[in-house]
């Protein structure tokens, strides 16, 4: 019997994944690639917190959110306005009309820090803030929507509206946000250079083990009742609410995990990329957020962070010699997974590579809620 | 603000805003009407609506250069057969894409929606590969040009009149064919009970077929009234997108007069804020009421109830 | 007679206690101005011809739909207001027409679901799958006959399986309140007799609303019956004194 074999919340197989995993990203990736190519790893792996995010809402839960880049983007503004602090002290702004505060508001005739910088001043105030913004940001969202039973294609539209309004409103508000240039030349972190090769090394390894701890996170939040309980409701949400449950606040903790979980990408991006801006907000961003985790397989923790990682290769190495091919694929890409492959990576590998791997498959492949979506 | 401003200053300043409100308000009704029928009718997301538009204003465009070079003479009347061309090529495509992608999907909505998005994404580099990435605009027939002037403060352009007309004979004509026609029944038949309308001899996957095909086909046609108004280009499509969603949800999805009043609201509350905000706080301060007002009224502006 | 009268005179016993009960959808009433009252540990069946607001009577109990006009009592406790999963907390379980079951979980995990413990976000996170859980899940599931098909997958189960195992679900919320609507629709012969023993075994205890067209199965179990027609009772009373209602025989045969 599966369910007394499993103790702890990890099965065998899940420790192999991440184990796995755990090698390719400390030992393999860092002693092949050299640090410029590293340094695109630990991008591309600050999407695949959002993509983890997305698992847990989408795939398990079936909410889909077109705007997990607001989160993304709200973790990474939030990071980025406190570098950006610690860059414009006095003596570096000293040519500034204005000393002292963000060069683009001075350009923008501000003379004063606006009232909600002013809190990033401080270290862990920010921490607090990345993720405590966007999760209560999701909260309210996820709780004016799912308390009045909104669901489905109209939370997709209405938060891939948000996504909208957010970039337009960052962009319009040049002189609190830096507009469309977004917040730039970041340097230090606490008086530590975060520009060097050194530091983006350090960067990636920090972000890496995040990744991790996000991860475990996730598989606990997987295995524990509350994950049967969103697989529960994604098929029948009435059954659920009939069970005694109030289904709406499941919905509100997942979207707001999920926030939380993209937000805390976000600011690991800001750190290692060295900039923020709203072009990591809007719609488009978004929305290719999804097909990342839809690649790696909407129910598959691990999937997500593969899909991440392939998707963007592939990204760039296209962009770089073919970029009209580029979208075609990304848009063939869309259509495939969708019509051909709905369990992505992880349901290419569970059908085709596993069973050959017997030694992986130790426990059966009862996975809750890991249900295949028919093709059909 | 106001005080800066005279009495019939004002009054001015709010018809011209006005007018250029009802423009607005016919893009997105153009707009929102295949939506609408697509959304509303067979609860299918299709986010490449915009780029269906976008082919139909192509069509228009090369339409008016084939009778710029080959029959001048006729330019003046290029517009209605363009009208007519955008409709067929955008409502084949459409059939198109239902028949190999849609028809697959209809028991997953949130997949369609993103197999509709990985369709733009391919349709706007078709557009680009083919059309090349500048805008391209069309050359209006001399009437209509110039504009009319009802006072000294107020005028209002031809063209602008013209896609008005356009957008209420358009609506006339779909309200007619979803309420009046035996065709628009069985659509109807469809969206209320498939298995029962199958049974009772309705060929279920056909009107599926021909009503995402006339969807799109409306959505050329508004492509086609876009370019009397503005220019092309490969992702203009995808401006327009969110906003045409929040009108169709706004007004209830399944109701026509809803879109229309969803249309007009918006529309006027967007372009009277311009004028005294900048254009992206008015942008966001409309969108911004509109999702609010969704968050706390669902199911739209009008509604009809239904079993859960 | 308004309900007002009968409330006044009401046995402070029920366990159930509608009065006046109405329900529109857009004018068109499917419950209208309904009233009764079912005892502690009565099993009360409601027929009707379909369409007659069976289900609705249920979903209006349940607060799945709301009522536009009149009052739900349960031990005294007015329902009309509360919450779907409150009225849950407060001993009413309910069983859809068509069976409501996860398919993608295990029956174990199925049955676990229900279960009432862990029922808010934090508790649903830290819960733990204790001995006592896992008896009364394997209790449960040994009523219901699916004690050797614990860990497979719900979706597998036969249409008859299902639907006990939604029962099953039900029991191990052990409610006071049943509600169970048509509980052997589309099962076999011998489906049918297995489960008129299972709901012998399950009633002890409690009071039970069941909705069923099957007329040799609601003369085995009820206690009394209720005739639904176009939303109005048509008739109440022991089987034998409502089968020989002129009224109803009009309406099961007139057409
Ligand atoms: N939410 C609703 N909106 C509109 N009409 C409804 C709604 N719920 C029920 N009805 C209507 O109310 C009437 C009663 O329906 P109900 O499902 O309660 O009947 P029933 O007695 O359970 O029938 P059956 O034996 O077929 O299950 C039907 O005509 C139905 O169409
Ligand atoms: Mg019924």
């Amino acid at each position: 019997m599966t369910h007394i074999g499993r103790s702890f919340f990890l099965a065998r197989k899940d420790v192999v994944g991440i184990v796995v995993l755990a090698i390719l990203l400390v030992v393999v990736l860092p002693l092949t690639l050299d640090s410029f190519r590293l340094q695109f790893v630990g991008k591309y792996l600050t999407y695949a917190f959002v993509a983890l995010g997305l698992v847990l809402c989408w795939g398990y839960a079936g909410i889909l959110s077109l705007g997990q880049g607001v989160f993304f983007g709200l973790g990474g503004y939030c990071m980025a306005m406190y570098l950006k602090l610690e860059a414009s002290s006095v003596e570096n702004t000293k040519i500034q009309s204005t000393p002292g505060i963000p060069d683009f508001m001075d350009w923008n005739q501000i003379t004063e820090l606006p009232f909600f910088w002013k809190p990033f001043h401080s270290f862990p105030l920010t921490l607090v803030a990345i993720v405590a913004v966007p999760a209560l940001f999701a909260f309210i969202i996820g709780f004016a929507m799912f308390k009045r039973r909104v669901g489905g294609v109209y939370f997709a539209i209405i938060t891939q509206a948000i996504a909208a309004v957010l970039t337009i409103l960052i962009v319009g508000q040049q002189g609190y946000t830096g507009g469309i240039n977004g917040i730039t030349d970041l340097r230090t972190l606490h008086g530590w250079d975060i520009r060097t090769d050194a530091a983006k090394t350090v960067l990636y390894f920090v972000c890496v083990a995040l990744l991790f701890a996000c991860i475990l996170l996730a598989y606990y939040v997987k295995s524990s009742k509350l994950g049967r309980i969103l697989v529960a409701m994604r098929d029948k949400e009435d059954r659920v609410r009939f069970s005694g449950y109030d289904v709406a606040n499941f919905k509100v903790f997942v979207f707001c995990l999920a926030a939380a979980l993209s937000a805390i990408g976000g600011a690991m991006f800001t750190l290692q990329v060295g900039f923020m801006s709203p072009s990591f907000v809007g719609i488009v961003p978004s929305i290719e957020m999804v097909i990342y985790c839809a690649v790696g397989g909407r129910l598959s923790i691990l999937g997500a962070v593969y899909g991440t990682l392939l998707v963007n290769w592939a990204k760039t190495s296209f962009s770089e010699s073919f970029p009209e091919l580029w979208l075609l694929g990304l848009g063939g890409l869309f259509i495939a997974v969708v019509l051909a492959f709905p369990n992505g990576l992880a349901g290419i590998w569970q059908t085709y590579v596993a069973p050959r791997l017997g030694f992986l498959s130790g426990t059966k492949p009862t996975d809750p809620g890991a249900a295949p979506v028919a093709a059909e | 603000m106001f005080s800066d401003y005279s009495l019939t200053e004002l009054g001015s300043i709010f018809v011209m805003q006005g007018f250029a409100g009802l423009i607005l308000f016919s893009v997105f009704l153009l707009m929102a009407l295949g939506l609408a029928i697509i959304f509303g009718q067979m609860g299918v997301i299709n986010m490449a609506h915009g780029e269906f538009m976008i082919l139909g204003a192509y069509v228009t465009y090369f339409t008016s250069q084939f009778f710029l070079n080959y029959l001048p003479s006729l330019f003046g009347i290029y517009f209605f057969i363009a009208m007519i061309l955008a409709f067929i090529a955008s409502g084949a495509l459409g059939m198109a894409v239902e028949w190999l992608m849609i028809r697959h999907l209809y028991k997953r909505p949130l997949d369609t929606l993103l197999a509709t998005w990985g369709l733009s994404l391919i349709l706007q580099q078709v557009y680009r590969s083919v059309f090349g990435p500048r805008e391209v605009g069309v050359e209006l027939p001399g009437w209509m040009m110039g504009s009319l002037n009802l006072t000294d403060a107020i005028e209002v352009q031809i063209n602008g009149l013209f896609v008005m007309g356009l957008t209420i004979a358009i609506t006339i004509a779909v309200a007619l064919l979803m309420y009046r026609s035996s065709w628009g029944k069985q659509v109807r038949a469809v969206v209320q009970n498939r298995t029962m309308a199958g049974a009772v001899g309705i060929n279920t996957e056909r009107v599926d077929r021909l009503t995402f095909g006339l969807g799109c086909g409306i959505a050329g046609v508004a492509g086609s009234a876009f370019t009397m108004i503005g220019s092309t280009g490969p992702t203009a499509g995808q401006l327009y997108i969110v906003d045409t969603f929040l009108v169709v949800v706004f007004g209830g999805a399944q109701s026509l007069i809803g879109t229309i009043a969803s249309a007009f609201t918006i529309s006027q509350a967007q372009s009277t804020m311009e004028f005294f905000l900048s254009g992206s706080m008015a942008k966001v301060l409309t969108l911004l009421g509109v999702i609010i007002i969704l968050m706390l009224r669902p199911q739209g502006l009008f509604v009809i109830k239904v079993r859960r | 007679m308004s309900a007002h009268v009968i409330s006044d005179q009401m046995n402070p016993d029920f366990a159930l206690a509608v009065e006046g009960l109405t329900v529109s959808f857009d004018g068109f009433k499917a419950v209208d101005d309904l009233s009764f009252y079912v005892d502690q540990n009565e099993i009360r069946v409601i027929i009707g011809p379909n369409g007659a607001g069976k289900t609705t009577v249920l979903d209006l109990i349940c607060g799945r739909t709301r009522a536009t006009f009149g009052s739900i009592r349960f031990k005294g406790r007015e329902l009309t207001r509360l919450k779907e999963h409150d009225i849950v907390l407060a001993g009413v379980g309910r069983k859809f027409q068509t069976p409501s079951i996860y398919d993608d979980l295990t029956v174990f995990e199925n049955l676990e679901i229900s279960y009432p413990k862990g029922r808010n976000v934090l508790g649903a996170l830290t819960f733990r799958r204790d001995a006592a859980v896992r008896e009364r899940v394997e209790e449960v599931a040994s009523t219901i006959f699916l004690a050797d098909r614990l860990n497979e997958r719900a979706e597998y189960l036969s249409h008859g399986q299902k639907q006990w195992l939604e029962i099953g679900m039900l029991l191990i919320q052990d409610p006071e309140l049943l509600m169970l609507d048509e509980p052997v629709a589309g099962m076999s012969v011998s489906e049918r007799k297995k489960t008129a023993e299972l709901l012998h075994t399950i009633i002890r205890d409690r009071s039970v609303i069941v909705i069923e067209h099957d007329m040799k199965f609601v003369e085995d179990i009820a206690h009394k019956v209720t005739v639904l027609h176009q939303g109005k009772i048509l008739s109440e009373g022991p089987m034998a004194k409502v089968q020989a209602d002129p009224k109803v025989i009009e309406v099961y045969l007139g057409h």
